[in-house]
């Protein structure tokens, strides 16, 4: 085999593993990638899917009961109707009311449940004010 | 807007670096007085640039409200430390540091090459020049984010203050070492910009650039460390690396900068993969101009995005120039990047570092890939969905384990080509020493349970040896020639051979560091359990005690934190894990005991790091008693006040106190100091009854095996890069011109390449007749370019261009 067809041929083998990665990535990440939604889309939203859940904690609704915490959220514009929400597994620093957070979780009888050790809090903006949202 | 004399440096700076654009592109065919303008323009953008930052630094440190950014960054009570370092925390701060470090790395860049790349420096100059006014403008027309900014008077008297969560040692370094890394990628590319534009695509701009790829490369390696030291540290969370999007933003154009590192030296040695080095360093600088924007946008779901923000828009509309104008000029310049040269041999250290470009190139596409995902997915499908840390997991596991092993095959071949009884002598000794390693994690520790881990510390343990080997086999041929001891051998060989060492030093680092992620991600033990003082649990085979609960208050936190014993038979430590609730500051004594709990709080972990096992832990109180106390002490202060029958009589003196400062503003100072030392005495007796109450509380625990070796490997890492950046002998001969100096560089590389060799050949890299074929080869090379030397020497230096033909010339067969 001369040399010129030798490289076009491994060129085409390496082009084609490559191609085939990439769609099983892609594919695969379709399927293992969980929908975000907002508290109000959520209101509605069937049980027994998971979603990854962006809202905004309401200031002065978290309660801590026992291992569990409670508290609400609405989405992250405002307004709206709020979602009560539960979680327990580790709390980061930051959350508290007024923040932005992402928990991954789903509905349970009109309630957000959510999975342990998902709470995500965006952390607390360095451009905004710390008191003025206490 | 007050024209302060900030103000009037930035936009002058602004001014100068657009004049250095001009008059760069009016010298770009040779006339060397604009050439000189533009290079002393951008000093003195600079030299201005500078200037502007000292003074937003005074402002810092002598408190001046007057300036937004230090009213909405500082207080009177930030530490002094952290003071300096706010500016970096604000977005027009930053900025300013983008536009500052931009301009000292190019002023380096230009006072190095002020004798070189007559035709490239040009180009390069406005390409930096260019990009350096774009951020300066950003400051001064994007609204909002000039750090001159004044608040209408009269001035405040305190500022909000610096986020407590902020003011972590490894914080204030982190930012300026990410924001460093990304800036000193712009040098490798306008350089490589320049070299496109006027066809000198040989390895010259890649000799005169690569130091500063390479201390790119370290800051932003230092950077994403000190970021997951101070995750693993201060957030109270145990975890290291999360995939998030801003920490996916720093690590894509890590990944490909080492990439581009390593196939620069193809080209260097071999002059072959010109097209696939534009592209790295173009995708390099577009993705370092991604993470800026990443993390001032928004458009990401990120713990990281602060906020909305102007310049987001701005920054997108660069990336686009930047990457539509690159793969314009790339694809203009196809045929003179091509080159007829191949790979001689697939044992060659060429074909390896083309491996491991393509597993480099494929991990950062597939964190690109999960990162803009959530933006992916909503264009196709119409909804938002992200994806989580194990599917990221799932896809960069397996690439790093391969990346692993080639970080130890790579050095073990020599250039161009390696007959397969050397490649298997020098093979011989890493593989057996896998092979035990593999055999002993097998039979005694339940490393098989994680596949990925175990074949990620065997193919360490190959890469560790290997490299072992090679400095092994450096000093005995070192001392065959020399002698000496092994000790002065090996710092012989190292100081001699800095590139080449340091890089190995690197790669000790990258395995020691993906030896400590592997075994602490797969190997790790976490509980989270509630105790009461008295009560403990067992964790990974040791006694854990709450001893009891501690608590401390002053006027910015409240502190409540728990004893802890750890003990296994005789061995016994205490950690005192605590967590702090910040006040909201710039408020003194206005709010109430209650607002401790409102405000911020982080964690200050107990840690006992040992070289097998870190013993991490922190308490999460249960605050709602605390809260309780606290609600009660105001609601109780503000009966007080309202007097009324039962009211002790203190109360009445400090009714009275209130209201005559309500009456006369003069008397404010007085009654707010009593109020704040009345709270701070009934916050110090919730304190006392928190302690004394002995609330549950719940605590994580986490025992993390090897994680030390993670942070052990990233400071050996910085080492190696240090050496490799090291700045080695120069020749004491002072070249003439730039042509010559661009031989005379050409030639010291060549004369580099035939060193190696010899040593590939002294440590038995090289076989007897690879070696012939490969240093006779190397010679003649050294020859065509040492006629070119002569060939100037007598010439002279009048005639520019064909001096520079020459080396060209003289490669044609005779």
């Amino acid at each position: 085999m001369d040399p010129q067809r030798k490289r076009k041929i491994r060129l085409i083998v390496a082009l084609g593993v490559a191609v085939l990665l990439a769609v099983a990535l892609i594919y695969t990440s379709f399927s293992a990638s969980t929908e975000a939604k907002e508290p109000s889309q959520l209101l509605t939203a069937a049980p027994g899917t998971s979603y990854d859940m962006t809202g905004k904690v309401v200031k002065g609704s978290v309660r801590h009961q026992g291992e569990e915490l409670r508290f609400r959220v609405v989405d992250r514009e405002g307004g709206g109707e709020s979602l009560p929400v539960t979680y327990s597994g580790t709390v980061p620093d930051p959350f508290r009311g007024g923040r932005e957070i992402v928990l991954t979780g789903e509905m349970e009888n009109g309630t957000f449940v959510g999975e342990r050790d998902t709470l995500v809090t965006k952390c607390p903006s360095k451009f905004t004010t710390s008191s003025n949202d206490s | 807007m007050t024209a302060s004399p900030g103000f009037f440096a930035l936009v002058l700076a602004f001014l100068t670096m657009v004049a250095a654009v001009v008059a760069a592109l009016l010298g770009r065919n040779g006339d060397e007085r604009w050439v000189l303008v533009s290079r002393r323009a951008v000093y003195a953008a600079c030299g201005l640039l500078t200037f502007c930052v000292v003074l937003i630094e005074i402002a810092f440190a002598t408190d001046n409200f007057s300036y937004k950014i230090v009213q909405e960054h500082s207080s009177i009570e930030t530490p002094n430390f952290y003071k300096l370092a706010a500016m970096w925390s604000s977005q027009e701060g930053s900025l300013l540091l983008w536009a500052w470090v931009l301009s000292i790395a190019s002023s380096l860049a230009l006072y190095s090459t002020r004798n070189k790349l007559r035709e490239i420096v040009p180009y390069a100059t406005a390409v930096m020049a260019g990009i350096a006014s774009f951020f300066t403008g950003l400051m001064l027309f994007a609204g909002g984010v000039n750090p001159f900014d004044k608040l209408p008077a009269p001035a405040p008297t305190d500022g909000i203050g610096l986020n407590p969560l902020l003011q972590h040692p490894s914080m204030m370094i982190h930012p300026p070492m990410l924001y460093s890394g990304y800036v000193a990628f712009t040098i490798p590319f306008a350089f490589a910009i320049g070299a496109l534009i006027t066809r000198k695509i040989d390895a010259s701009w890649i000799r005169a650039t690569r130091r500063f790829a390479l201390i790119a490369w370290t800051f932003l390696g230092f950077g994403l460390l000190l970021g997951a030291r101070w995750s693993y540290t201060e957030l109270g969370w145990g975890g290291y690396w999360a995939w998030d999007p801003v920490e996916n933003a720093a690590l894509m154009p890590w990944l490909i900068g080492t990439a581009f590192l390593h196939s620069i030296m193809v080209q260097e040695k071999r002059g072959m993969l010109k097209v696939w080095n534009a592209c790295l360093i173009v995708a390099t600088f577009s993705l370092a101009l991604l993470g800026t924007f990443l993390v001032r946008s928004g458009v990401l779901q990120s713990i990281h995005a602060f906020g909305d923000s102007t310049v987001g828009p701005y920054i997108l509309g660069l990336i686009a120039v930047v990457l539509v104008g690159s793969t314009v000029l790339i694809v203009s310049r196809l045929d003179d990047l091509r080159t007829p040269k191949r790979i001689d041999s697939l044992v060659s250290r060429e074909a390896v570092f083309i491996v491991n470009n393509l597993l480099l190139v494929a991990l950062c596409a597939t964190i690109f890939w999960g990162t803009f995902f959530p933006l992916i997915s909503e264009f196709f499908t119409g909804t938002k969905s992200s994806l989580a840390a194990p599917w990221f997991d799932r896809y960069t596991t397996p690439l790093a384990i391969l990346l692993v092993l080639f970080t130890g095959i790579g050095p073990l071949l020599a250039w161009r080509r390696v007959s397969w009884a050397t490649a298997k002598r020098v093979f011989v000794v890493p593989t057996i020493a896998a092979a035990a390693v593999g055999v002993a994690l097998a039979l005694f520790t339940d490393a098989l349970h994680k596949p990925w881990a175990f074949f990620l510390f065997v193919f360490a343990a190959f890469a560790l040896v290997g490299i072992g080997q090679e400095f092994w086999r450096g000093a005995a041929a070192r001392r065959k020639l020399r002698g000496g001891s092994m000790g002065s051998a090996l710092i012989a060989i190292v100081s001699r051979n800095r590139r080449r060492y340091g890089g190995y030093i690197v790669h000790v680092g990258v395995a020691v560091l993906l030896i400590g992620i592997a075994a602490s991600s797969s190997f790790q033990t976490k509980r989270d359990v509630d105790l009461r003082p008295g009560q403990s649990a067992v964790i990974d085979g040791r006694k854990v005690t709450y001893v009891r609960p501690t608590a401390k208050v002053d006027k910015l936190a409240f502190t409540a934190g728990a004893l802890l014993r750890v003990q296994k038979g005789e061995e016994s430590f205490t950690l005192h894990p605590t967590r702090n609730f910040y006040r909201p500051t710039g408020v003194p004594g206005a709010s109430g005991i209650a607002n401790y709990f409102a405000g911020e709080s982080d964690s200050n972990i107990g840690l006992k790091a040992g070289i097998a096992k870190d013993f991490w832990a922190a308490n999460q109180p249960n605050i709602a008693g605390l809260q309780h106390h606290a609600k009660a002490a105001d609601e109780g202060f503000a009966k007080c006040i309202r007097g009324g029958a039962g009211v002790p009589p203190q109360c009445r003196t400090i009714g009275a106190v209130m209201r005559a400062a309500l009456a006369n503003p003069r008397l404010r100072p007085q009654a707010l100091a009593r109020i704040e030392e009345l709270q701070l005495k009934t916050a110090e007796q919730i304190a006392a009854s928190y302690v004394a109450e002995g609330a549950p509380t719940t605590f994580r625990v986490i025992v993390n095996p090897l994680v030390t070796w993670m942070w052990i490997g990233g400071l050996i890492s910085l080492a190696g890069a240090l050496i490799a950046i090291w700045p080695a002998r120069r020749s004491r001969r002072t070249p003439v011109g730039a042509a010559e100096a661009e031989l005379e560089a050409l030639k010291e590389a060549k004369y580099r390449e035939i060193r190696d060799a010899e040593l590939d050949h002294a440590a038995g890299k090289l076989s007897d007749e690879d070696f012939a074929l490969l240093d006779a080869e190397l010679r003649k090379e050294a020859v065509e370019i040492l006629d070119g030397v002569n060939g100037n020497g007598s010439n002279g230096h009048a005639n520019g261009a064909s001096e520079r033909d020459a080396p060209e010339r003289s490669t044609e067969p005779v």
